[in-house]
């Protein structure tokens, strides 16, 4: 992405969708809507090894969490469904009803 | 209790042609008159049953489809809620709630579903249970069923039997309904058949098996309503060949073909349809194991939704307008295409032409019923034009007068003189599909109906008469006066339960578990779930 | 106590072969369910201290919830109905009901997942099929913007991919699997093709793969920041083309990118075309497991499957306004009630800012971040684990949901038609 931008895309996973039913407040559900998976080129781009701390700003508000290496295209991020990443996403629906969950413009900064 | 009086009683089953005579209620069923209880003074009003709708396409997965599908049709026809009822959507294809109360507000109590595919009976009968006031059912898909289909390849006509009861049993539904038999089952890869013995390729079986099959299980079956038949090709010039064909091949057998009037063209495939009417009532008229409901054309914009797949993507080629196609596992098919009959086009000005000469050219009036296949040919709101129409020949001519001139002319609507008796359209209303559905209790006012009553003011113009009863009174209670309903209730829901020979279980349970994707035990709809009210029809094979 | 062909009720493929184990009142065995359905029987049957209500977080008694949450309902100028979509049918009408009622607005959780499905029916129309079709006769099976293996673990294995069926006599070996997709899934992995696009480009891949299928050339330049090539797509709509019984399994991947509906609407109209040539299906791979069947109850009682406003006393339907992300992110909404769903966690910020400054009625089975800043939440049965009811799977079949555990709680639909009868009381007409 241009200017150091990355693009999130949130969606479900496999134990966002178990937690929904063991409890969100396990360490299932909350590992994964609080962990970003980034690419391996990204990781080594801003200097990250998993498990550490980061900031995502998107336009619409910012989240501290973790992250950790994953198969994704470089320039791209990926986290589960979540209040978490949600506070990343935007309420415009351009008349649509759905607000912009996938393809989120954000910047992250290693803290 | 309920007493009407001074009403000029239409009640053609039991030969009552406009006499004045007391009919009483009580308990929902109509009784001997003992002088007491509430009184509904009917002077100068006409008394007749309850009108009944025997082909329909008001529940269901299709129907649902196209609501969904057709927002537009919604708008500009919504109707609020009152203290009473609940709000709705209008159109072409309403939502439940306004379909029961629009019918019932018409007079009409009884209605049918005309096409359910068995694995989705449970939507059938969840959307019954959110319609309101009329008593209802709904015909089983069969024609295109693989399992049917298999069978009378291997010659095991018995199987076939077994395997209809268990179905109308499973599904909850009341008769053996065929739509483009065979053709369906080809749509799914692309195809169909044109010809009683073109092969329903694949399964080694023809159409002319199916209809022949099927006719001989619904009568052996001892159901109350004989197999009911939308014949292949609908739509297409030169059809009425096989409608003919159709209706030959059954050769004696009882059986109902369904909105005729869509399978009496004549001309030349891909040109202009001319009217074969004539030629096939002529037929029916000295075939008495046939009977034939018209499904009229009536101009304005409506939705077509049918069973017949392959027709629903030929509408969409000819229309280009938005289409939904439906192919449901092992059993069936549906396509949905919004559709406008305009007074100034060739072919629509034939087909309103060609379902009116069908009413004006069957002798008995038993024979026929009135249906538009709603909402195929119009809504089912424009049945008390139809029957001006029908009961008014200066009226028809001057609506012959707007329409296609040259199409009307190449029909025989303008040498039909024939009217209609009051009489004659209780028959084809109420008495006449009422009798042809089996249903022992509905379209009669004698002892021991049950108490569906429309009450009308009489009006030279018999639109505006059947458009808004006076009252209409369902199993005994006044439900709605002069358009507005005064009580939410719902009706029953009736259905079948032939015997079977549970050995056929075994095969079923196989089938199940190779093609199906949901389990054998979880496809019978529960009884006391989902018929909260419900009356069994006996059969009496 | 065993029970056999139990239906799971928690995504859209609503398996109906479990075997369920009930032993000293938990689920201790959901055979044949997959990592999530094991999750959601297993999860239930632990013995709970939760009050079936409560109000600001402290136990009530039913009676005084149900009537403080009437009360809320009817004091607020402008309610919102939410949720539904892990509920019974039968709860979904009472929904409806109430929403009427009240004159105010009701949505599904289907504005946020698959609604622009729905606008998509709504201006083409949907060329599709049920799942035994796919499982009978599709040769070529596409999911687009889907990741079936974390979101429906059994989708592949039960209907689309490897199952034998009438015309498939070879299961697998007799298809060809493509995923389409932003990124390398696990669902990826069990494709013969994985298709990496890029983000924000599915609308453009899916006109020109239109024109392909029309045989129509296309100019290689645009595709130029799409993520694939001519070539790929050359290759693919050949395949569209010479199947026998394509089916594109459509995900959030289009419907919550840019585009949304427009993405939809390419896709149905892509499928559409390709009826021309062969066989060609399309089901939308809803997420929650009845979220189907609001849609149908919806449709049918009101006309319209979401975003329905009863303010004038009849349903208006508009996405954009009467959606729940809108009317919650524009502060409308001064009161609402959640069933089913856990709209705190699940939606955007500045809709989940406005939740925090209303009251909040809700129904759940289980804590939630919705019920713990709810004014008012009952605790209600499970449909589908101690509560019957309709269920419709993903491509709109029905089935009965079996109760198998008992439970101290009320259904969804005991609770909502509790709270009608209050509402009727409190406002009469």
């Amino acid at each position: 992405m241009a200017d150091g931008k990355l693009v999130l895309i949130t969606g479900r996973s496999t134990k966002q969708g178990t937690g929904i039913s063991t409890g969100k407040e396990f360490p299932d559900y909350q590992e994964a809507t609080t962990v970003m998976s980034v690419s391996q080129a990204d990781m080594i781009r801003y200097g990250l090894h998993d498990g550490d701390t980061i900031k995502l700003k998107s336009h619409f508000g910012e989240t501290t969490v973790k992250c950790h290496s994953e198969d994704l295209p470089e320039g791209m991020v990926f986290m589960a469904f979540g209040s978490v990443v949600n506070k990343l996403v935007g309420n415009e629906t351009y008349a649509s009803g759905m607000p912009d969950t996938k393809g989120i413009e954000v910047e992250l900064e290693k803290i | 209790m309920l007493r009407i009086v001074n009403g000029e009683v239409y009640d053609p089953i039991n030969g009552i042609n406009g006499e004045v005579r007391t009919i009483c209620v009580a308990d929902g069923k109509i009784v001997a008159d003992t002088g007491a209880g509430q009184t509904i003074d009917a002077s100068g009003m006409v008394v007749m049953p309850g009108g009944v709708d025997m082909h329909c396409h008001i529940a269901g997965p299709k129907v649902n489809l196209a609501r969904k599908m057709r927002p537009e049709d919604h708008r500009g026809d919504m109707l609020p809620r009152t203290s009473i009822t609940r709000s709705g959507a209008g159109g072409s294809v309403p939502s439940t709630f306004t379909t029961g109360y629009r019918y019932a507000a018409m007079g009409y109590t009884t209605a049918f579903d005309a096409a359910v595919p068995p694995l989705a009976a449970r939507h059938a009968h969840e959307e019954f249970n959110d319609t309101p006031v009329v008593d209802k059912g709904f015909f089983v898909l069969m024609g295109n069923n693989e399992f049917i289909l298999q069978n009378i390849a291997a010659g095991r006509p018995e199987k076939v039997r077994d395997y209809a009861a268990w179905l109308l049993q499973a599904a909850k539904g009341y008769a053996i309904k065929l739509v483009n038999p065979g053709g369906v089952e080809l749509w799914k890869f692309g195809g169909n058949v044109h010809a009683l013995d073109d092969e329903v390729t694949g399964f080694g079986v023809t159409p002319r098996q199916i209809i022949q099959t099927l006719a001989d299980v619904s009568t052996e079956l001892g159901l109350p309503h004989p197999v009911h038949i939308h014949c292949n090709n609908l739509g297409l010039a030169g059809n009425w060949e096989t409608t003919l064909e159709t209706m030959k091949a059954l050769d004696g057998r009882r059986a109902h073909l369904t909105h005729i009037q869509f399978h009496s063209y004549g001309g030349k495939p891909g040109g202009l349809f001319a009217s074969k009417a004539p030629e096939l009532a002529e037929y029916v008229n000295a075939h008495p194991n046939l009977t034939v409901d018209v499904g009229q054309v009536m101009f304005g914009d409506t939705t077509s939704m049918t069973g017949d797949g392959p027709l629903g993507y030929l509408l969409y080629q000819v229309t280009g307008r938005k289409w939904a196609n439906v192919d449901v596992e092992n059993e069936e098919g549906c396509g949905i295409v919004p559709i406008e009959y305009k007074d100034k086009n060739y072919v629509h000005t034939t087909q309103w032409a060609i379902g009116l000469e069908w009413f004006l050219l069957i002798n008995d009036p038993w024979r026929i019923a009135l249906t538009t296949d709603h909402p195929n040919g119009a809504s089912f709101a424009s049945y008390p034009r139809i029957i001006r129409l029908l009961m008014d020949r200066e009226y028809r001519r001057e609506m012959m007068k707007q329409v296609h001139q040259k199409a009307v002319a190449k029909t025989h609507l303008l040498e039909l003189d024939r009217e209609y008796s009051l009489y004659e359209i209780a028959i084809i209303t109420r008495a006449g599909p009422a009798k042809l559905l089996g249903l022992k209790n509905k379209g009669h006012l004698g002892i021991g109906a049950d108490a569906d009553i429309t009450i009308y003011n009489k009006d030279e113009d018999k639109e505006k008469m059947f458009a808004v009863p006076r009252y209409v009174i369902k199993d005994g209670r006044i439900l709605v006066e002069d358009g507005h309903i005064r009580e939410d209730t719902y009706g029953r829901t009736f259905f079948v339960a032939p015997a079977y020979d549970p050995a056929i279980e075994a095969d079923i349970r196989e089938h199940f578990d190779k093609y199906y994707t949901i389990r054998y035990e979880n496809y019978p709809v529960q009884l006391e779930h989902y018929l909260p009210q419900h009356e069994v029809v006996a059969c009496s094979g | 106590m065993q029970v056999d062909n139990v239906v799971c009720a928690f995504c859209g493929c609503v398996c109906d072969d479990i075997s369920v184990t009930v032993q000293d009142g938990r689920i201790t065995q959901a055979k044949n369910a997959c990592v999530l359905g094991k999750a959601w029987f297993l999860s239930h049957g632990q013995p709970s201290d939760r009050s079936v209500a409560l109000m600001d977080g402290k136990p009530a008694s039913l009676d005084e919830a149900v009537d403080a949450a009437a009360r809320s309902l009817t004091q607020a100028r402008y309610p919102l109905v939410y949720g539904l979509s892990s509920t019974s049918c039968e709860a979904q009408r009472q929904a409806v009901a109430l929403a009427e009622l009240l004159g105010g607005c009701i949505d599904c959780c289907t504005s946020v997942c698959h609604g622009p499905s729905g606008m998509a029916l709504q201006g083409i129309g949907e060329p599709t099929c049920t799942l035994g079709e796919v499982k009978n006769r599709a040769d070529l099976i596409i999911y687009w913007g889907s990741n079936p293996g974390e979101s429906h673990p059994r989708h592949m294995a039960r209907y689309a991919v490897t199952p034998k069926g009438m015309f498939i006599p070879r299961g697998r070996k007799d298809r060809f699997v493509v995923l389409v997709d932003v990124r390398p899934t696990v669902s990826a992995r069990a494709a013969d093709l994985f298709l990496q696009v890029k983000p924000g480009k599915d609308f453009e891949l899916l006109w020109a793969l239109r024109a392909l299928v029309k045989g129509q050339a296309i100019d290689e330049a645009g595709l130029a920041d799409t993520g694939l090539t001519l070539a790929q797509l050359t290759d693919l709509a050949e395949r569209m083309k010479k199947c026998r019984f394509g089916v594109l399994f459509l995900g959030q991947g289009l419907t919550q990118s840019r585009g949304k509906h427009l993405n939809t609407s390419a896709a149905f109209l892509l499928v559409r075309d390709l009826n021309s040539v062969t066989k060609f299906a399309l089901v939308p791979m809803r997420g929650h497991g009845n979220v189907t069947g609001v849609d149908n109850v919806m449709g049918w009682q009101t006309g319209f499957p979401f975003g329905v406003n009863f303010s004038r006393g009849y349903p208006r339907f508009n996405p954009g306004e009467y959606t729940v992300v809108d009317v919650l992110s524009r502060g409308e909404a001064d009161a609402v009630l959640v069933i089913a769903s856990d709209p705190v966690a699940s939606l955007p910020r500045w809709a989940v800012k406005r939740l925090s400054e209303i009251p909040i009625i809700a129904l759940d089975t289980h804590e939630s971040e919705t019920t713990r800043v709810a004014q008012v939440a009952f605790t209600t049965a499970t449909a589908g684990i101690s509560a019957e009811g309709t269920v419709y799977r993903m491509d709109n079949v029905p089935l009965h949901l079996k109760s198998v555990l008992p439970s101290p709680y009320p259904s969804d639909e005991q609770v909502l038609g509790r709270i009608l009868t209050r509402v009727k009381e409190l406002k009469p007409c």
